[in-house]
């Protein structure tokens, strides 16, 4: 924590990080859904500062301003000072140091104290983590994938269909995988990026001493959230693999394990965060799309590298700090899919899919454009 | 509930209103080193019509206003010295129009420089506007505002020449018009009416809230390249800038100076940007820039650099996003910069004074200095790293900068956009009756002294 405290000061405010690489619109959500410039990366970095020197006290719409990143890194990708990488570090530092003194909101204490209690943010009850799940194998040794279904794909209703949808794909491929069905916990991602740091280490250590127990090889996330943490933030467990379902998607489509007909669409993809900018996986569910004979994919101004974030991340597909407004984040990703002219919007992350599902009502755009997880437009597609 | 937070309200909308601390803590302040002062609310409007309303509030209540663009003067100019209304204009950031055959921009106050290059790229492949090296947070008003320069001062002048029409909010809260947009549908120029936009440029919106600004865009040209002339000897930098500026052939003009690393140490550095449609044209240009430097490299007083790939393509960036980096030289978050305008002659003269104060406050330094015109003036930056950690650094800077405001004045020369401490020592030395003359037209025109007050104030 020291060190970010004595490194937070070297922000300019230069505002480079509000926009994407080319600078065609505002590109931080945050910011952009508020417009004040506390809301910038900048802002938000020079009050933690003025914090740390007590020139600001704690208050609920300071706790609001620094949870409100949404940790889509596009900060880290277009500062352009030599400290860039630490940026999202120094924010979930500050977050940290908030959580160690009960400084948050009733919406994060929430967030992390069901994740803590029930292993997933709504506080559901834990037995019901594998309702979804009816006629999905758990996990035995010997097989060649685990499946991590996380906590929106187990608990939310289009979650689910996202993680159905991946599940009937592998069985009918002949892939050999398996759950953890009630007894899988949540993977942690959000609850590093809030800055909880003991519940993450408590989380993480469950989870690799599950994959131990287990002897697994080859972990398959259905969130972009969970492969990041788990690739990234876990201690390194032997040879343990991690792919995203769009990974071993493509994997099985050229190894001829799913054979694809005709659908005719047009479509656009939204690449998910923890997904592109965290982990550079950015051709995957590209070469996904242009395999599926008929689909047509036209891309949003914004995209890979300079991606707009769909607000959801740190928490926020829960706690909603960037809502209740036409300029939440996921509201204009929907507008700028919308205006590409493409019916459907395919997105690769359960979050994604939760935030612009309601974007997509908030804007009246039902019937006009549909959301589709990368999974379920390849199943549609099935010969 | 506060009466003037209420009404703020309901101009805006409750999103885009505050009085919390955090808000006015960040609003109190440029990256600069001027000292803060908060203002009361910070409120961000989207239309002319909620502008009006603002200031309308503003002069019936006696509150001050000061207009925010992308905060990035480091003069500290849109600090609310008296507190009041800090306006902050980014919200309205479209732009209006594009005329391609007349080749004018309309855009809305709180443009961005980054999004208006963005556009044109997309839009208009063309065309381009003159960049200035100032982060694409800046916006285009602040830039004409302040007299600011760009990639294109060099062939056409300060960027507050290329101004086309204005709309303007007068602080008595009248919508005005300047130039062919009041008369006509068109914004294609400031002439043949009298020259009203000089009541608003340079003034820092102490005369009136700009809204809407017509620009003049230029032909883009589908080949840039650099060429770096160095130079050990400070008193060769007039002559061999009236050469180049001569050919006509240049697209912009930079001198460059640094101590670190030490490679750069005591040499100035010409960077010549140059343009063409085709190779054959960019190859012209470039043996002309050659054939006028030929005396120089002859003598062996200076020589073009061999530039590696990943320097060319740093110096072809728009914005150079190398002017921010020099902040983090110190790993400290800051620097401050003045960068009066002088006549070319004094570049030598100049250069002396930065090293002398240099070394006296035991400070770095970076120097850049922007041709303005064929060689009809130059902006010569001071330009000081400071660490916001540092307490000592950041006194040390400040002294710096006072003396280099002196200095700047006492080698004929004018500070841009001056700080507060500036601006009086500007005053002290201007013509009694031309601070008469802007007394009088401030009073014509707020006359309730609403708009951003401690700026441009004689007393």
């Amino acid at each position: 924590m020291q060190a970010y405290a004595q490194q937070i000061h070297r922000c300019f405010r230069c505002g480079y990080c509000k926009f994407p690489s080319d600078f065609t619109e505002i590109n931080c959500p945050s910011y952009s859904r508020f417009r004040f410039e506390t809301y910038s990366t900048g802002g938000r970095l020079w009050l933690i500062w003025a914090w740390l020197k007590k020139e600001i006290e704690w208050s609920e719409h300071f706790a609001e301003i620094v949870f409100s990143c949404a940790t889509c890194r596009n900060c880290v990708e277009t500062c352009p000072m030599k400290f860039s990488d630490d940026i999202v570090d120094w924010i979930v530092a500050a977050r940290s140091d908030m959580v160690e003194k009960g400084l948050i909101l009733p919406q994060i204490r929430d967030f992390l104290n069901n994740i803590s209690k029930h292993g997933n943010p709504w506080g559901t009850a834990r037995s019901k983590r594998d309702a979804w799940a009816e006629g999905i194998r758990r996990y035995k040794l010997g097989d060649e994938y685990f499946f991590h279904v996380g906590c929106v794909g187990s608990y939310e209703e289009r979650g689910q269909r996202m993680a159905r949808n991946f599940a009937e794909l592998l069985h009918n491929a002949g892939v050999s995988f398996g759950i953890l069905g009630a007894e899988e916990d949540c993977d942690g991602n959000e609850v590093y990026m809030l800055g909880e740091m003991g519940l993450f280490q408590e989380l993480a250590k469950k989870n690799t001493q599950k994959f131990k127990e287990l002897d697994v090889k080859k972990v398959v996330t259905l969130s972009p959230h969970a492969y990041n943490s788990m690739k990234n933030k876990y201690p390194r467990l032997g040879d343990l693999e991690v792919f995203h379902y769009t990974q071993l998607l493509l994997e099985m489509i050229q190894q001829g394990k799913i054979t694809l007909s005709k659908l005719k669409a047009r479509v656009t993809y939204h690449d998910p965060c923890f997904l592109g900018r965290y982990n550079s996986v950015y051709d995957a569910p590209r070469e996904i799309l242009k395999s599926i004979p008929g689909i047509k994919l036209v891309e949003m101004e914004r995209t890979r590298e300079n991606s707009f974030c769909c607000g959801g991340g740190s928490g926020n597909f829960v706690t909603d700090l960037l809502g209740g407004s036409k300029e939440n984040p996921s509201r204009i990703r929907v507008r700028e899919a919308h205006e590409t002219g493409a019916e459907i919007l395919v997105v690769a992350c359960p979050s994604c899919m939760i935030m612009f599902d309601d974007a997509v009502k908030d804007e009246g755009l039902e019937g006009e454009l549909t959301v589709k997880d990368i999974a379920g437009l390849v199943k549609e597609s099935l010969v | 509930m506060d009466s003037i937070y209420k009404s703020l309200a309901e101009i805006v909308g409750e999103d885009y209103v505050s009085n919390k601390k955090e808000e006015l803590y960040i609003y109190s302040q440029d990256p600069g080193m001027m000292e803060p002062h908060e203002p009361d609310y910070v409120v961000m409007p989207k239309t002319t019509e909620e502008v009006q309303k603002i200031v309308k509030l503003a002069n019936e209540e006696k509150i001050p206003i000061v207009p925010v663009g992308g905060s990035m003067s480091l003069s500290g100019l849109v600090i609310p010295h008296r507190g009041g209304i800090a306006l902050d204009l980014k919200r309205m950031d479209r732009v209006l129009e594009v005329n391609e055959k007349s080749r004018y921009v309309v855009v809305e106050g709180g443009m961005t420089q980054g999004k208006l290059k963005a556009y044109l790229e997309r839009r208009h492949p063309d065309l381009r506007h003159s960049m200035p090296d100032s982060p694409p947070s800046s916006t285009v008003v602040g830039n004409i505002v302040i007299h600011g320069q760009g990639r294109l001062t060099q062939q056409y002048g300060f960027n507050s020449d290329m101004v086309t029409g204005l709309e303007v909010i007068l602080p008595t809260g009248e919508v005005c018009k300047i130039g062919t947009c009041s008369v006509s549908p068109y914004w294609f120029a400031l002439a043949p009416l009298p020259d009203l936009a000089g009541l608003f440029l340079g003034w820092f919106g102490t005369t009136g809230v700009i809204t809407k600004l017509g620009l003049k865009l230029y032909p883009k040209k589908k080949i840039r390249d650099v060429e770096v002339f160095v130079v050990e000897d400070p008193n060769l930098v007039p002559d061999i800038i009236y050469r180049l500026t001569h050919t006509e052939m240049t697209e912009d003009i930079v001198v460059g100076a640094q101590p670190y690393p030490l490679i750069f140490k005591d040499i100035l550095s010409i960077i010549i940007l140059i343009t063409g449609d085709s190779e054959e044209e960019v190859e012209f240009k470039r043996r002309m820039i050659w054939d006028v430097l030929r005396t120089y490299i002859d003598s062996k007083e200076g020589g073009f650099s061999m530039l590696p790939p990943d320097m060319k393509k740093m110096l072809l960036k728009m914005p150079s996003a190398d002017t921010i980096r020099f902040a983090d030289v110190m790993k400290g978050g800051g620097f401050e910069y003045s960068g009066p305008i002088i006549p070319v002659e004094k570049f030598p003269e100049a250069y002396k004074k930065l090293l002398e104060l240099s070394s006296k406050y035991g400070i770095t330094f970076g120097h850049s200095g922007r041709v303005i015109g064929r060689s009809h003036c130059m902006m010569f930056s001071f330009g000081y790293p400071f660490n916001r950690a540092d307490p000592d650094n950041i006194e040390r800077t400040k002294k710096a900068l006072h003396d280099t405001n002196v200095a700047s004045l006492d080698i004929g020369g004018v500070p841009w956009k001056p700080e507060v401490p500036a601006q009086k020592m500007i005053i002290e030395r201007m013509d009694k009756n031309t601070l008469e003359l802007m007394k009088r037209i401030k009073k014509l025109l707020d006359p309730n002294g609403i708009m951003n007050p401690g700026n441009w104030e004689a007393e």
